[in-house]
């Protein structure tokens, strides 16, 4: 009975049935934030588990991070509707990983152009069919490869976007979290979106080069910012403090699989025994570490 | 409406229920007779027990070790090891021969796991016995994943070699010896057809261990070896020599066959060894 009302006023009134607008907040003028709770992705939260949000011109808007389903990509599209008549004119994809990009789908039109590292192509070429086999299965959502959209615009460097009087300095990093990660920096609020650069809370995840983020943390660490975006947790107001734990919780990895290299320890030996004093100190830190420990082992015996 | 429901709820466990653990049906209808037809395999954990995750951490580089239960003596030893991985689109990880000289049959590498899959090793002894050990190891993608992390580097250093041995050697003692190839061994899995990002396979086919040109071990192997493959195992230094791997690459045009390949290049190199 109850299901024979529910249908009925989704027919008679779908005003009232309004659908979901992603809640964003405005962390600084004209930069607009949905913060997500830490969660392994699943079926339940379809992998809509990222920071994503938008950036907000006198011209036109730019969203950074389309979100981890169609259906989250479609909720921002609503709340970057409800903020502003202006229409979206970029969509940067800060890497490759899903709960970043399939909400991609959600922007296509024409005058929107895709934004991404100059490796994010290939990277959507060889894990795309791989991510999508999965998403069914994995986290209840239907996509496609309609859904996986490669830039149109590569960043192979750096880039300057302009929104109307508003530009974003867009920076193609060196491998670390993955092997496709891009920044991006708006003058006018000194606000730095690192992405999945940088994580608090959420136990950092290897899957580029743990040298190369290692690197990457000590030279933005130098920089001075009003505002950093962490792909997850929290917002850092307090930049380069807020960047220590994830620095420690890496050079640790680091430094003791190093220790292990010269001791002659195999990997095995590594996944049970590196890093495990810093579990109290992260969230999901039982899904990721141990894979951490592997792929950071099998880049460092190849060191020197 | 019900039974809607019920084929509904059906319909969501079939993937989960064809994922069950010890499942042996692609061993039993397929690959049982592809590579030991006729014979009979007992399956004890006597002479080799296969060691592995039972959850893999990183599906592309699942650590698996094959531990021998009998010396390598003259009169009777570990000839041949045979590695599958069940569920791999290419089930065949490799063949490994062992000899008196290598001290004992141990032998551990990584391998790619792309889903739930029970993993086999089945060894012959040189009076033709036959004996197979497994794990179930719970894994997703490891042959579809990306290269390594970074396909960049790995291209930078392919072909470079490292060889890794115990400190404080015993002369005569079968000691423990790891041999790391870079090359990052394409599946031929990890590139979308549709794109300009076609890449064929291209993995180490051949590899021969050799001590003081005396074989040690000789492994014929294939894509579900982990990129940068590794592999520790044995030998008996009984005097100064010399260590020497020799190995070879091919590139297969499917990921699956192995009717239409490109001969790759050869590569060699030596360890000097004094126990
Ligand atoms: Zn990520």
């Amino acid at each position: 009975m109850r299901l024979l009302l529910v249908w009925l006023g989704f027919c008679l009134s779908p005003v009232s049935w309004a659908l979901p607008v992603l809640q964003v907040a405005e962390v600084a003028p004209g930069v607009f934030v949905h913060i997500s709770a830490h969660h392994w992705p699943d079926r339940e939260n379809h992998g809509e588990i990222a920071n994503i949000g938008f950036i907000v011109g006198d011209s036109c808007v730019a969203v950074i991070d389309s979100g981890g389903s169609p259906q989250q990509g479609m909720a921002l599209r609503r709340a970057v509707k409800k903020v502003t008549a202006k229409p979206v004119c970029y969509v940067i994809n800060t890497h490759v990983h899903p709960d970043h990009i399939y909400g991609n789908s959600a922007f296509k039109a024409p005058g929107v152009r895709f934004v991404g590292h100059h490796k994010l192509a290939r990277a959507m070429a060889t894990r795309g069919p791989h991510y999508l086999s999965k998403a069914d299965e994995l986290l209840d959502i239907r996509v496609g490869p309609d859904n996986i959209i490669p830039p149109d615009l590569q960043v192979k460097e750096s880039m300057t976007l302009n929104l109307g009087n508003r530009e974003l300095q867009l920076t193609a990093h060196p491998s670390a979290h993955t092997d496709n990660d891009l920044s991006v920096y708006d003058k006018n609020t000194d606000t730095l979106w690192l992405a999945d650069l940088l994580f608090l809370e959420h136990i950092p995840v290897i899957d580029g080069s743990i040298r190369g983020w290692l690197k990457e943390l000590e030279r933005l660490e130098k920089n001075q910012y009003k505002l950093v975006i962490p792909g997850h947790g929290r917002l850092v107001r307090d930049w380069p403090a807020g960047l220590q734990a994830h620095k420690a919780y890496l050079e640790q990895l680091a430094a003791e699989i190093r220790i292990m290299l010269k001791q002659g320890k195999t990997l095995e030996y590594a996944v049970d025994h590196v890093g495990l004093s810093a579990r109290q100190l992260w969230r999901l830190f039982e899904e990721f570490h141990r894979k951490n420990v592997t792929i950071a082992f099998a880049e460092l015996e190849w060191e020197d | 409406m019900k039974m809607l429901r019920k084929f509904a709820f059906l319909i969501a466990l079939l993937p989960l229920a064809a994922l069950a653990e010890d499942d042996d049906s692609t061993w039993n209808n397929v690959l049982k007779s592809q590579f030991f037809a006729g014979k009979t395999i007992a399956e004890s954990n006597e002479v080799i027990e296969l060691d592995a995750p039972y959850r893999a951490e990183d599906p592309a580089i699942v650590p698996v070790k094959v531990i021998s239960k009998i010396p390598q003596g003259k009169d009777k030893y570990i000839k041949k090891i045979w590695v599958l991985v069940d569920k791999n689109p290419f089930p065949f990880v490799g063949e490994f021969e062992f000899f008196p000289e290598s001290g004992k049959a141990d032998l551990a590498m990584r391998v790619r796991v792309n889903t739930y899959s029970n993993i086999r090793a089945i060894a012959e002894t040189n009076d033709g016995q036959l004996t197979m050990s497994k794990k179930f190891v719970k894994a997703s993608g490891g042959c579809s994943a990306p290269v390594g992390a970074d396909l960049d580097e790995a291209m930078k250093r392919l072909g470079k070699v490292k060889f890794r041995l115990d400190e404080g050697l015993k002369s005569g003692q079968p000691t423990e010896a790891q041999l790391m190839i870079s090359h990052p061994n394409l599946t031929g899995m990890q590139m979308d057809q549709m794109t300009r990002y076609v890449r064929k396979s291209h993995f180490i086919d051949q590899l021969k261990v050799s001590f003081n040109n005396k074989p040690v071990l000789k492994a014929k192997i294939d894509i579900a070896i982990s990129a940068d493959p590794n592999f520790r195992f044995y030998f008996v230094p009984d005097q100064p020599g010399e260590l020497k791997a020799e190995f070879s690459d091919i590139s297969c045009e499917s990921p699956t066959s192995r009717k239409v390949c490109d001969k790759g290049a050869s590569y060699s190199q030596q360890y000097a060894v004094s126990p």
